[in-house]
């Protein structure tokens, strides 16, 4: 029997979170054309979506907050809620700052007022 | 006189009777032609040849001679199971769902000829899960239990996990399980083995509230109306009542000694006055209350009382389901680690709601709320537990503990708190609830722009999915029998969604959707159901239990492709145990289901549904969407196949 899991990471924390005493704040340069492909092939959507979009039981959406670089890694390395933790061994720092540098330049999504759907009360 | 070999009513006694008188009359009679029409016949190959009428006389005397006065009873004209109809029709169920089974064929008959077929309603079903579930959907919406009727061990066996649902989501469905005990009456090679338990109810009686086995037909409608009573007394769960196929077939003895006696429901209990009062005080000096809510509000006045409460308090409810208005001011606010003081209302799982547990490989779990926060619970599910099979979270420490019903609470308590509430503390709660309010203004404008990001993914987004459904029936009587749209979906009646409900893992929910959706037929409600797709192959037959009675509803697949929430696990273990991501890139062996892609649109077709599919792109969302809830509206089963992303 399978129950619910719920991946609760809080958005907040990674959006918020200061840099860390003695960690490089800049992100080393990444390649965003292959962190979309290392999205999907390290799983990264299973749980936050193709598009980084995030979902109300499992991953926050990461697409257009992503939090800095030093937070952001620590995060991935060392989770403080449910994300399931990436060693070194199973994502490089090189790849995983392809994934960083793809979802810093994810496009901003169509306004609120542009979709009819979403205005009709 | 004619006879017609092949006719069914004709036995091979009879037959020969007819044939032997031919024989006689005929000068040279020969049994070729006989056995030319009655392959029961099988004559020696002698007797193939001429007879003359003595011979053929002696040949068939055995088969011809006038019968014995043995015992033979061949009809019946009240039979047992057209009282336990009556006694079923005066607890007013509706509807009896089931797969037919020879060992209830006495009760299928009378419920048919006998009780008309109405209240209850036969529900054709083709698996007993299926019959199990769809009772329990029917109750999650109708407030009352529904009968299903199986046999035993198969068809209970079959239920179980509909019953185990029942059980973990206090649902009092009501259970006829038929049985041969009594061994002369076992029809050789059916019922010795296959039909046939001493104590059937043993299978499921660790998650059943409560069952018995009449021996009587007295006994039946005494038990009947027991079981009924305990179904629906709170904490409210499944029962199981045995009905014997021989007091089924057999014969009333005198029915004018048969009683049916009244049923009269138990009322719900309420907390103590004292623990009450103690409760509304901590609640009235609270600066930061917050109201944890399971499955409260069995109806709307349990709604009601549910937001008098959260409006006299101006506190924020988490949770009540449709025991609370999902778009009013004080829904989903608040938060544990600042609550000074916490009302948990039937919350079963108040453990994972006041604890920080982190899945990893060392599992742990810290404290969320403050250490000298109160916790107050008032439930009824204190009043009623079992060992085996476990629906309970860790230990919950709490500072009071009333073991009562909330709904049946909440006026004493709403009431000892109004008289408890100065006007200056009415302007410190008011401003709380402006406070209160502003934030979830905020919280449903995010609501809108998080719809925006993947607005144009293929597959689909959820959240895409989800609006798009809404758009379309936001003008309509609409209730979702499964699943939802979160907070952007306008849950301002008590029908719109439905009480908590389980079907006992994966495999329940299309079941479960089928019966709320029969539950709300009557009132002419449009249902919507979000249907993933694994769930929907386990008992797909009940699709066909929705076209074949007309139940009306929409289902929007949630067609991901696979077990996803597995695939998330598997994916947790490579991580843990590093060993790299084969897994991700081989389709994950176990937890995926493509390869062949499943056409659930077809599917649905071949049970008769109106059904569109596979759309994958979100812009052909919407027309899809207008065409198959015009078929709904029409009476018509519509699903569309939409190829959605996992999460």
């Amino acid at each position: 029997m399978r129950f619910g899991l719920l991946f609760l990471i809080v958005a907040a924390v990674l959006a918020s979170a200061l840099p860390l005493r003695g960690q490089t704040a800049q992100a080393p340069p990444g390649n965003g054309e292959t962190g979309k492909k290392l999205f999907v092939e390290r799983a990264c959507w299973q749980c936050h979506g193709r598009a980084a979009q995030g979902g109300g039981i499992a991953g926050p959406r990461l697409a257009g907050r992503v939090a800095p670089w030093p937070t952001f890694s620590r995060y991935v390395r060392r989770p403080t809620e449910e994300m399931i933790p990436y060693s070194p061994k199973m994502l490089s720092d090189v790849e995983l700052a392809d994934i960083y540098a793809w979802l810093r330049a994810i496009p901003a999504p169509p306004a609120v007022s542009s979709i009819p759907e979403l205005n009709r009360k | 006189m004619a006879i017609d070999a092949n006719s069914p009513q004709v036995n091979r006694r009879g037959f020969l009777k007819g044939a032997a008188a031919g024989a006689a009359g005929a000068a040279a009679a020969t049994v070729s032609g006989i056995a030319a029409t009655d392959a029961e016949v099988q004559l020696p190959d002698q007797a193939r040849v001429a007879f003359t009428p003595e011979q053929a006389a002696q040949t068939l005397a055995p088969e011809t001679a006038p019968l014995p006065d043995e015992p033979d009873v061949m009809t019946v004209e009240d039979p047992g199971s057209d009282f336990m109809v009556d006694v079923l029709k005066k607890l007013d169920f509706e509807f009896i769902a089931a797969n037919p089974a020879s060992s209830f064929r006495g009760l299928h008959e009378s419920f048919i000829n006998y009780g008309g077929n109405t209240a209850p309603e036969w529900i054709t079903c083709c698996h007993e899960q299926a019959s199990v579930n769809i009772a329990n959907g029917y109750y999650a919406v109708a407030g009352k239990p529904m009968a299903v009727i199986t046999f035993a061990p198969s068809g209970l066996h079959h239920a179980m996990m509909g019953i185990f649902g029942a059980f973990s989501a206090h649902t009092p469905t009501y259970l006829l399980v038929a049985n041969i005990l009594d061994g002369k009456e076992r029809r050789p090679a059916f019922d010795w083995g296959p039909h046939s338990v001493v104590d059937p109810a043993a299978a499921v009686r660790d998650m059943v509230k409560w069952d018995d086995t009449p021996l009587s037909l007295q006994h039946f409608a005494e038990s009947a109306v027991r079981a009924y009573k305990m179904a629906m007394t709170e904490p409210r769960g499944p029962v199981v009542l045995v009905v014997d196929a021989t007091l089924q077939e057999n014969a009333v003895a005198d029915r004018a000694k048969l009683r049916i006696p009244r049923l009269t429901l138990t009322s719900p209990p309420t907390g103590d006055s004292g623990a009450v009062a103690e409760v509304a005080k901590l609640l009235v000096a609270a600066e930061n209350p917050l109201i944890l809510a399971g499955d409260v509000a069995r109806n709307e006045d349990g709604m009601r009382l549910l937001v008098e409460l959260a409006e006299t308090l101006q506190a924020p409810v988490q949770g009540g389901g449709r025991g609370m208005p999902n778009q009013h001011p004080l829904s989903g606010g608040g938060n544990v680690r600042t609550a000074d003081v916490i009302l948990a209302l039937n919350e079963e799982g108040l453990y994972g709601r006041l604890n920080r547990y982190r899945d990893q490989q060392v599992r742990s779990s810290t404290p969320l709320v403050k250490s000298d926060a109160k916790v107050i619970s008032i439930s009824s599910y204190d009043l009623y537990m079992k060992g085996n099979y476990q629906t309970v979270e860790r230990f919950q420490e709490v500072s009071m503990s009333i073991a009562a019903d909330p709904q049946a609470t909440l006026p004493s308590l709403i009431e000892a708190c109004k008289k408890l509430i100065t006007s200056d503390r009415r302007r410190v709660l008011e401003e709380r609830g402006k406070r209160l309010a502003s934030a979830s203004a905020e919280a449903l404008e995010r609501a809108r722009v998080e719809c925006t990001y993947g607005w144009d993914s293929s597959p689909i987004t959820l959240q895409r999915l989800a609006v798009e459904v809404y758009d379309v029936i936001r003008d309509k009587d609409w209730a979702s029998v499964g699943g939802g749209g979160g907070r952007l979906w306008n849950v301002d009646k008590f029908y719109r969604t439905m009480g908590a409900v389980n079907g006992g893992g994966i495999g329940g929910s299309l079941s479960i959707a089928i019966g709320a959706a029969l539950a709300h037929k009557k009132h002419g409600r449009l249902c919507v159901r979000f249907q993933p797709d694994g769930d929907m192959l386990y008992v797909n037959s009940a699709l066909w239990t929705a076209t074949h009675h007309r139940i009306p509803m929409l289902f929007v697949m949630q067609n991901n492709r696979a077990y996803h929430q597995e695939v998330m696990h598997l994916q947790r273990m490579a991580n843990r145990r590093q060993r790299g991501m084969a897994l991700a890139h081989a389709g994950l062996p176990g937890s995926t289901l493509s390869n062949p892609d499943i056409d659930f649109a077809q599917m649905a077709r071949s049970m008769g549904a109106y059904a569109e599919g596979p759309i994958s792109n979100p812009n052909d969302l919407r027309p899809a969407l207008l065409r198959a809830v015009e078929r709904v509206e029409k009476g018509e089963v519509a699903l569309l196949d939409t190829i959605t992303q996992a999460r």
